[in-house]
């Protein structure tokens, strides 16, 4: 049924629908909408036998939905930012273990310096957990990735995090369709555990691992997620059948034919950057776009496909190695690494600061004349990097640099909170 | 008023309190004590969490460090250490220090570290939007506790005693005088003082559980009843509590004071020492 709904709702609605049988979290924003609403759907009974449970911390959700998938039950739980990273451990162990927990990742920044507001640090630094890690673009998708999410994690028994940009897609209201609890049920069959705590048959997970097999287990990990590789577009046309609307699979072409240059990016910058190369292509501009939803495990050969004929790539990326560059960009241009094709990387939306086409389109322009730089932060002030840069040369206890940019900028008083 | 301008961040001005806010009243009331104590503040560092207790840290015009959520007391823990001269004063709240940060209080609770602890209860989270405290009463109604509180709520001055502050005292936002006079002793303490202090959140826990506005509020704290349990229990018009809201009265002042060493003293840190200590 369409309706116009926040994003977190949607996604509350769609993970309603999948039947959890556990709903844990602890707040932090832009995430707490989706919990919020969770928690009022089994209040009322909607969910039941699902239950509630309110923790201490996120170290403490992603435990709680470690034991309760343990035990065989339909697990879901959302964090973002800090909060991922407080559960790091735990969330190693869930993919470790192999167990199917669901989570939403609302991206958001790292600090310090503390931004609630979106990029994709927080994905970022969960790239190598063992998770599954799948990209919405958009509202529909955030929440049909849900669906999908729960049946590939059941499926291959990994956990799968759903990412959606926080505030971006969290917090709009935008027209969704959501299924009917029949056809969610149609589409994703009960929970079959591969390995569970039943007392009629014991079982010990988690048991120490020493040189003698960590090898082995690490590479089984590595074919469960080469599995889900496959499993990932065959889930994602069955959800096509069954819902009638495509969302998910492993990549988003968009006018790629005959593209010389495409630009390559995850989430839901991709709107912005159709719109540029919608008005490029206008002005005969051969420019593509290539949108990665699944992450993790990467699509290199599906992406290498897409890539065959192109010249030049540029990957926008909302996060990007300190000391290095790109992350996607490294991942795309390992795909291209036997021809010569240069991929260049551009920074962008760093913090919540806004993506627009004025910006990106004397970028992806540059590129197509093969003018842009390998490494380019978008709308980049270089003039105040420049004066922090002189008053550290100034001095030597120049202070703390966040608070000097802020000063500098005249915006210490700033309330974005 | 000078002493605001003295103590105070001009820059960062508005805040972000809300209207009605309990934070406030405690956070003036702090600023007259350090008012009177602190010629200047150079020797004084604050040290802050994530919430709206930790956020108040911002405002106060002198060393602050503004950490992780839950973490405060252990940078502070590193801080003293370092410099153990200088005064160190962390603001935390019922989130921030009970719940995602619960341990790291009973620890530097144990190992006496020299510094005081200022716990803001406002009994729910109330930055993210009015979520479930370990510290929200039974009964209480939050935005992850739809039908009511069924967890029990920390008695966060007796678990501070029991984990071995060597000071344990709780004050309220209803009557800021005994709260300045509760911080004098605080801070006079050598040891670990834990200062609880009750305050209300009126956007989120007040308007969530209709319990009226940031004035109503403080007159139940002034009834000195069990005030938030009793108000949950006899309004009308809230939906049935399964369980009856339950906090009891809770008394205010100082309830515990004791001498053993502090961390530094224990680890010989900052020289001098203690006779405690050998």
């Amino acid at each position: 049924m369409l309706q116009q709904i926040e994003g977190s709702r949607a996604v509350a609605e769609m993970v309603a629908l999948c039947r959890p049988e556990v709903v844990c979290a602890y707040p932090i924003s832009p995430q707490t909408h989706i919990i919020e609403a969770l928690g009022a759907k089994v209040k009322r009974g909607d969910l039941a036998p699902c239950e509630f449970i309110n923790v201490e911390s996120e170290f403490a959700a992603m435990s709680v939905a470690i034991g309760a998938s343990a035990t065989g039950a339909r697990v879901y739980t959302a964090t973002a930012s800090q909060g991922l990273l407080f559960m790091i451990e735990a969330v190693y162990n869930a993919a470790g273990l192999g167990l199917p927990v669901v989570m939403t990742l609302a991206n958001r920044a790292i600090g310090a310096p503390i931004n609630i507001w979106n990029d994709h640090s927080d994905a970022m630094a969960a790239r190598d957990t063992g998770w599954v890690q799948l990209f919405a673009e958009t509202n529909q998708e955030a929440a049909d990735l849900h669906a999908q999410a729960f049946r590939l994690a059941e499926a291959v028994s990994l956990p799968v995090m759903v990412c959606m940009d926080g505030f971006i897609l969290t917090h709009a209201i935008e027209r969704v369709d959501l299924p009917s609890q029949e056809q969610v049920d149609a589409f994703l069959p009960g929970y079959r555990p591969r390995q569970l705590l039943d007392p009629a048959e014991p079982v010990s997970i988690g048991a120490m691992v020493g040189p003698e097999a960590f090898t082995e287990v690490r590479y089984l990990a590595h074919v469960r997620q080469l599995e889900a590789l496959e499993r990932i577009p065959e889930i994602a046309a069955e959800f096509c059948g069954h819902f009638g609307r495509c969302s998910g699979g492993l990549l988003r072409p968009y006018r790629l034919d005959g593209a010389e240059l495409v630009v390559v990016a995850l989430g839901s910058v991709l709107g912005t950057i159709k719109d540029t190369v919608d008005a490029l292509r206008d002005e005969g501009a051969r420019v593509g776009v290539l949108g990665i939803t699944t992450f993790r495990p990467f699509p290199a050969e599906a992406v290498r496909a897409a890539l065959a004929d192109v010249r030049r790539v540029v990957v926008v990326e909302k996060a990007f190695s300190i000391g290095h560059g790109g992350v996607l960009t490294a991942d795309v241009a390992g795909t291209v690494s036997d021809r010569a094709v240069p991929v260049a990387t551009v920074v962008a939306g760093l913090g919540g600061r806004p993506i627009t086409r004025a910006s990106l389109r004397p970028v992806f322009q540059a590129a197509a004349a093969g003018r842009l730089e390998p490494l380019t932060f978008l709308d980049l002030d270089r003039e105040v990097v420049e004066r922090e840069l002189a008053r550290m040369a100034s001095r030597h206890r120049s202070g703390p640099t966040a608070e000097n940019v802020l000063r500098d900028l005249g915006a210490a008083g700033s309330k974005i909170l | 008023m000078n002493t605001e301008k003295r103590l105070l961040r001009p820059d960062m001005m508005p805040h972000m309190l809300c209207p009605g806010c309990g934070h406030g009243i405690v956070f003036e009331a702090m600023l007259r004590v350090l008012d009177r104590r602190f010629a200047t503040l150079d020797q004084v560092v604050f040290v802050a969490g994530i919430g709206c207790s930790s956020r108040i840290v911002g405002y106060i015009d002198a060393g602050t460090l503004h950490t992780t959520h839950g973490r405060p007391l252990t940078f502070a823990t590193g801080l003293k250490m370092a410099r153990p001269e200088l005064t160190v004063i962390v603001v935390t709240g019922d989130g921030d220090g009970l719940s995602i940060g619960g341990n790291h209080l009973i620890h530097a609770a144990r190992r006496n570290v020299d510094l005081t602890c200022l716990l803001f209860n406002n009994e729910v989270y109330g930055m993210t939007g009015g979520q479930a405290a370990p510290t929200t009463v039974r009964g209480a109604y939050t935005s992850t506790t739809p039908g009511g509180n069924r967890e029990t709520p920390f008695d966060a001055a007796r678990l501070a005693e029991a984990a071995g502050a060597t000071f344990v005292a709780r004050a309220q936002s209803y009557r800021p005088q005994l709260f300045e006079g509760i911080l004098e002793q605080a801070l006079d303490h050598r040891g670990f003082a834990f200062l609880e202090v009750l305050t209300d959140c009126t956007e989120y826990f007040g308007r969530t559980n209709r319990l009226g506005t940031g004035v109503d509020l403080l007159q139940s704290q002034s009834r000195a009843e069990p005030a938030i349990g009793v108000d949950l229990a006899a309004r009308p018009t809230l939906r049935p509590v399964a369980e009856t809201a339950v906090r009891p009265t809770l008394p205010m002042g100082v309830f515990h004071q004791s001498r053993r060493p502090t961390l530094a003293e224990a680890l010989g840190v900052g020289g001098g020492g203690d006779e405690l200590a050998r």
